[in-house]
């Protein structure tokens, strides 16, 4: 039994560090797409893009994991606004395949452009000690970089949950997702509300793509490859919402995990026969609005 | 107008009966035009001898792009997973040949036509109730699985090394199919030309215009109660069907097949290739299939990575600035020259 139990908590410790690495990268997608039904093909690139800037600046720099991630998010945020101001913004009352061609359409020349810069080779990144090998939480030792993944995701998740149910802002986002006219007719700024979701969504992609390397490797298909996952984690947790995000998150992390271990073969079958399942029974996902 | 008001109402109602009827034939009746794609794909056999297996390869995505057609461009169905029913039909025939030793090319056609059609049925029960990003996730994690499950019974698909070296039995028992391409190329211009014709009837037809119906306004068609439900999967196991034949013909041409064809780039590219033509216009699936086509054999070769830019650029300005693909494009044109005359 106690080989089980191992197993189990093997499982359920590295479904949750996937987890809090999807949540991290798709929550922004997901109040964006909350916001202005937007499809956003080029997310994945975002996080792309952040995770590339991490390996520039720990390789070439020689600036530290941690300080890099913040400047990745930081950058990519702002690098995000322009794209969102110039040409997202005549699309937002297009179709859905107008924005998915438009958005994949980036995503193609993000990654052909990253390809160019840094070839199609994976790319590793220098860790600190402190994040190499194990560490020991009492009954038995974990891997440091996950765990510190899970703080990282759980104080995250802290953040936005406070600044999305607590502040003046986070009430905004929450009554435009609710109902866009009611919000601007009572005199919220709903573009501009926007444009700093977009930027903040980004920077959390990017985030979350600096912390993937460590993971999955990082390479230009990236942008595609794991662009499926969020899209899958949004639309199950349903568009806008935050605890519909996390739950998704946590459920698919688990699963896939679950699934990889319990058996390698199937690999990814799990987290699409999930998704499936849960969206031919709630087609708007968790939590969100039929 | 008013003379027409001043009628009884029955006879003003077969007018208009009248009128719809004569607007569907006009619609429906062939245009001179027409004709150009055809005999270009015959002057192409006997002026480029030599690339007749490129040629065959150009005409197969032409067909994939016309079964695209139908769905995204006809009844408004977004679906970034129709690569689905392209593996579907590419492992029929694959499978037929490989682990039965069955290789007669026509009924493989119609094989892989039925499975792929029964599966873009059963699937298209379940997803067509689905709209936006809810239809894209389910329509992409259809073909994922199917990759998936061929990866997980790679003892019978040979798994991503796929099933090389297929012998396929000659043509009507006859032609053989030469190294050059030759036969395949007629042989599946051939295919093109009946399904073509087949969907071309299918559009002009009431059902393509209540198709047209639901794309365009949706509610409005459940309201004069159209069997919208019906409709869209009677149309997506169609288009499913084609696609099974052109990935059978794909298996059938280069006598192997991996799991590579359920790839979401093939959904993308098909896709592209689609809004590059034109959607919604039949010839729209020719036009794009085969600039994509051409583009890609003569950019891919010079840097693969410069073609990924190229085809990202170029979708991103079809859909700034040619919404309605290349024969829009020509359209515009033409109307600009005929007012310009005026």
């Amino acid at each position: 039994m106690p080989q089980v139990a191992s197993i189990a908590v093997s499982i359920l410790f590295d479904g949750l560090a996937y987890a809090m690495f999807l949540f991290i990268t798709a929550v922004g997608l997901s109040v964006t797409m909350g916001l202005m039904n937007f499809v956003n093909l080029a997310h994945g690139a975002f996080a792309m893009a952040g995770g590339y800037i991490v390996v520039t600046l720990t390789r070439s720099y020689g600036v530290g994991f941690v300080p890099s991630l913040l400047i990745a998010a930081v950058i990519v945020g702002v690098a995000s606004v322009p794209f969102e101001r110039l040409l997202y913004r005549r699309f937002y009352k297009a179709t859905d395949l107008e924005q998915v061609l438009l958005t994949i359409g980036l995503a193609f020349m993000a990654i052909a452009t990253f390809t160019y810069f840094y070839g199609p080779i994976p790319k590793s990144v220098p860790l600190p000690n402190w994040l190499q090998g194990d560490i020991n939480l009492g009954f038995r030792l974990f891997p440091s970089y996950r765990a510190f993944l899970i703080a990282l995701g759980a104080a995250l998740i802290a953040v936005l949950w406070y600044s999305f149910e607590r502040t003046n802002i986070g009430a905004k986002i929450r009554a435009a997702v609710d109902n866009r006219r009611m919000a601007e007719s009572v005199g919220i700024n709903v573009d501009r509300l926007f444009t700093l979701t977009f930027a903040l969504g980004s920077g959390l992609a990017a985030l979350g793509g600096g912390l993937a390397i460590q993971l999955f490797g990082l390479s230009p298909s990236f942008a595609v490859i794991y662009l499926v996952l969020f899209l899958i984690v949004v639309a199950v947790g349903g568009l806008g919402s935050l605890k519909g995000t996390l739950l998704a998150a946590l459920v698919l992390g688990v699963f896939d995990t679950a699934g990889k271990y319990l058996m390698a073969d199937a690999g990814g079958f799990f987290i699409y026969a999930v998704t499936v399942a849960v969206l031919l029974i709630k087609p708007a996902g968790f939590y969100g609005r039929e | 107008m008013a003379a027409s008001e001043a009628k009884p109402p029955a006879a003003a109602r077969s007018q208009a009966r009248e009128r719809a009827v004569a607007y569907l034939t006009s619609r429906h009746r062939f245009r001179l035009a027409e004709v150009l794609p055809w005999v270009l794909a015959l002057a192409a056999y006997f002026l480029l001898p030599d690339r007749m297996t490129f040629g065959g390869q150009v005409l197969i995505m032409v067909m994939f792009a016309l079964s695209l057609d139908l769905i995204l461009g006809y009844a408004g169905i977004v679906t970034l997973g129709h690569a689905a029913f392209f593996g579907i039909g590419a492992y029929t025939v694959g499978l037929l040949a490989a682990r039965l030793n069955y290789s007669e090319p026509i009924s493989g056609l119609i094989a892989a036509a039925l499975v792929a059609g029964l599966i873009g049925f059963i699937t298209g029960w379940f997803l067509l109730r689905y709209r936006g990003l809810t239809l894209l996730m389910l329509t992409l994690a259809t073909a994922i699985m199917l990759q998936e499950t061929g990866n997980l019974r790679s003892d019978i698909s040979g798994g991503y090394d796929g099933l090389p070296g297929l012998t396929i039995a000659p043509l009507f028992g006859v032609f053989q199919y030469d190294l050059y391409g030759h036969v395949n190329y007629l042989y599946v211009l051939g295919v093109l030309a009946v399904l073509f014709f087949f969907v071309r009837r299918l559009v002009y037809s009431p059902f393509g215009q209540a198709l047209t119906g639901i794309r365009e306004n949706v509610r409005r068609m459940h309201a004069i109660g159209s069997p919208v439900h019906r409709r869209l999967v009677t149309v997506y196991t169609i288009a499913a069907a084609i696609a099974g034949v052109a990935g059978a013909l794909f298996t059938q041409t280069n006598a192997y097949v991996t799991l590579t064809v359920f790839d979401f780039d093939v959904s993308a590219k098909v896709m592209v290739m689609l809004i590059l033509g034109g959607t919604g216009r039949l010839y729209g699936a020719f036009a794009g299939a085969v600039v994509y086509m051409v583009l890609e054999d003569y950019f891919s070769k010079l840097s693969p990575t410069f073609w990924q830019f190229g085809i990202g650029l170029l979708l991103v300005l079809a859909v700034l600035f040619a919404r309605r693909g290349l024969l829009g494009l020509i359209e515009d044109a033409g109307h600009y020259f005929a007012r310009g005359k005026r």
